[in-house]
């Protein structure tokens, strides 16, 4: 079986601020961590091979310095790692991401499956992966929270919705996200350690993977960030006490004052 | 202190702390209210392949030496040295086949070892030999192609919970120490039982159990090393291992020195938080630099004992006595810093506390070490 994994380089939430000056997030000095839903999507990926066979590849859109996950995610048993990077996919949204995406799936070949995580922590958008679905004209299914049953056919899953979960069975090639319930990911090897040491990673530019220019980066981004602000403080709040009765009394004579 | 180790030993620390701080220390007083055996966290530590680096690489480990299996076990035991004694006694089980046992017994038990897919236990205490190990009373004795052993270990670790046992029988009674002989007992051999869970002070995630032989055959081959040469493996599987009970020390103390820095820089008493009084800062930094005179000795003993040298039990004895005593003091300052809190099993020092005692007990009391650090130095001076 030949999966492919999605992952995303992230600032650790732990430690996220807002430049005050420009309102976007500020990444320096910040430390960079892998996506956790992410990891969640490896660990499966990693599972799924070691009881089927196959092959992992983990693929991932980033500036030079996201190798780092790609490197974490081989010492955590993925076989090999591609790098989608290029000046020119900066300011991507997530349609022009999915579009690149899937320009360097088309590259790396053949596939059964496509796992992400349900949605990055920094961006918190949850449209890369069903985006990438739609450029690859395959079908998928968001928030998997068990895997069933597997076979050289397809999948049985189970979709976690708010009150319960659905039971869906899909064939490949598919692209699954996945929620953190699912598992719980490993921890790295030292086998796995040493062999990404020397792991080297492809690294795909926009020519690379025949990319239109016109559909990269902030050209190929119908999504503009007009404005990023932190949220005004909350109003003035009371709470009402006594008995039902009197507390409507309360609230009828607060909302008088506006009629 | 940067003590510049090598980028595989990097690795160790990393994989060893990351357990540490996801697996151990979320689950530790569980496991202590419980007296649980912590199998998901060993599962998690074969999976990082940490159960291989004590064994040579041509039986599926990595071939790390006492240094990098120290490094390891100090991070652990900054989470619970219930967990590092279950992980360590396995080590320990299989050091007398590494050091003794033929090419047969070693293909045959090492790997399953070294995956973490079995674990291994050390059967050496009695009810009347402990640190006196020439007192054993179990015996061995060949009958046509096997082993008959009849006797009790007491205090075994990992009794019950490993499948590969290493166990001491005297084999001939009139040569003292030179008539014992180490054997492989595995789970499942007919004569061999494990008893009741023992209740213990500390260490409760551990699992520790008599033995019982009761005309237990064993296959002739599975005696380790010749006969006759039992106690010798004995004391170089000890002198091996002591420094990985040194490194539980260490990750005892540099925990309580975590938790007695923080917690006095966060209570404020008389307006002020408590570090800020230099009662506090001296016992702080008493706790500091007993930490890291003993970090470097345990260290450098290990590089040491690396080279399989002839002073081995000596230095081995020395960095097991420092290390030990000083978990045990910085502990009991811990709690001490920490007042009602620290005595409160809301909090973890009080376990560290517990625990920390069996470590001057276990694998030679710290007085039977500086029986052997002393007559060490008689010989080494008898000599000059």
């Amino acid at each position: 079986m030949k999966i492919i994994v999605c992952v995303k380089q992230v600032p650790d939430a732990k430690d996220v601020r807002l430049d005050p000056e420009t309102n976007t997030l500020a990444r320096e000095g910040v430390q960079s961590i892998m996506n956790p839903y992410d990891q969640h999507a490896l660990e499966e990926a990693v599972r799924l091979k070691e009881q089927l066979g196959g092959e992992v590849t983990v693929l991932s859109m980033g500036p030079p310095q996201a190798v780092d996950v790609l490197r974490q995610a081989i010492s955590c048993g993925a076989d090999r790692g591609v790098l989608v990077s290029d000046r020119a996919f900066a300011g991507a949204d997530t349609w022009a991401t999915s579009y690149t995406l899937a320009k360097a799936v088309h590259k790396i070949g053949d596939f059964d499956l496509i796992l992400c995580g349900k949605q990055a922590i920094d961006g918190d958008t949850a449209q890369v992966g069903p985006g990438l679905a739609i450029q690859l004209d395959i079908p998928f299914v968001t928030c998997i929270q068990k895997v069933r049953e597997v076979d050289d056919k397809g999948l049985v899953l189970e979709r976690m919705m708010d009150d319960g979960y659905d039971v869906v069975a899909v064939s490949y090639p598919a692209l699954l996200t996945v929620v953190k319930d699912l598992n719980e990911p490993r921890i790295p090897s030292l086998k796995g350690k040493m062999k990404a040491k020397k792991a080297e990673f492809e690294i795909f530019s926009a020519e690379d993977v025949g990319a239109d220019s016109t559909c990269i980066g902030l050209a190929g981004s119908p999504t503009q960030v007009v404005n990023v602000f932190p949220p005004p403080p909350r109003g003035k709040r009371a709470v009402l006490t006594g008995t039902v009765e009197e507390q409507i009394e309360q609230l009828v004579e607060k909302l008088a004052v506006y009629l | 202190m940067d003590y510049f180790f090598s980028e595989e030993q990097s690795m160790i620390v990393e994989i060893a702390k990351q357990i540490t701080d996801e697996r151990i220390i979320p689950h530790r007083a569980e496991l202590d209210e419980k007296d649980e055996f912590p199998r998901e966290i060993l599962k998690s530590m074969a999976q990082a392949d940490l159960f291989g680096v004590p064994i040579p690489e041509e039986y599926g480990g990595f071939g790390g030496g006492c240094l990098d299996i120290v490094l390891a076990l100090e991070q652990l035991g900054r989470g619970c040295i219930g967990v590092g004694t279950a992980f360590a006694a396995s080590a320990l089980g299989v050091y007398p086949i590494i050091i003794s046992g033929s090419d047969e017994l070693k293909e045959r038990y090492l790997p399953s070892v070294a995956t973490g897919e079995k674990y291994a236990a050390f059967g050496l205490t009695e009810a009347n030999a402990g640190s006196d190990a020439s007192g054993i009373q179990t015996t061995a004795v060949l009958d046509g192609e096997e082993w008959v052993l009849n006797g009790t270990k007491q205090w075994i670790t990992n009794g019950g919970e490993a499948q590969i046992y290493t166990v001491v029988a005297i084999t001939d009674r009139k040569k003292g120490a030179r008539g014992a002989s180490m054997f492989v007992v595995e789970e499942g051999d007919v004569g061999f039982s494990c008893g009741p869970k023992e209740k213990k002070m500390g260490i409760r995630a551990s699992s520790t159990t008599e033995l019982i032989f009761k005309d237990c055959r064993i296959p002739k081959d599975r005696i380790v090393g010749r006969a006759g040469t039992g106690f010798i493996t004995v004391m170089k599987t000890l002198d091996s291992s002591r420094p990985g009970i040194a490194a539980l020390g260490l990750g005892i103390g540099q925990a309580c020195l975590d938790e007695a820095t923080t917690y006095a820089k966060q209570r404020v008493q008389f307006g002020k938080p408590i570090i800020a009084f230099q009662a506090v800062q001296h016992m702080l930094a008493d706790m500091a630099i007993q930490l890291e005179a003993s970090r470097a000795l345990v260290y450098s003993a290990a590089k040491h004992i690396d080279a399989h040298p002839k002073d081995m039990s000596k230095v081995s004895s020395m960095c097991k006595v420092m290390a030990t005593d000083m978990a045990m003091k910085v502990s009991v300052d811990t709690v001490q810093v920490m007042g009602g809190y620290g005595y409160m099993r809301e909090y973890p020092v009080e376990k560290m506390m517990r625990d920390a005692k069996i470590l001057q007990i276990y694998e030679g009391t710290n007085q039977v070490q500086r029986n052997v650090i002393g007559q060490e130095l008689n010989k080494e001076y008898s000599r000059k």
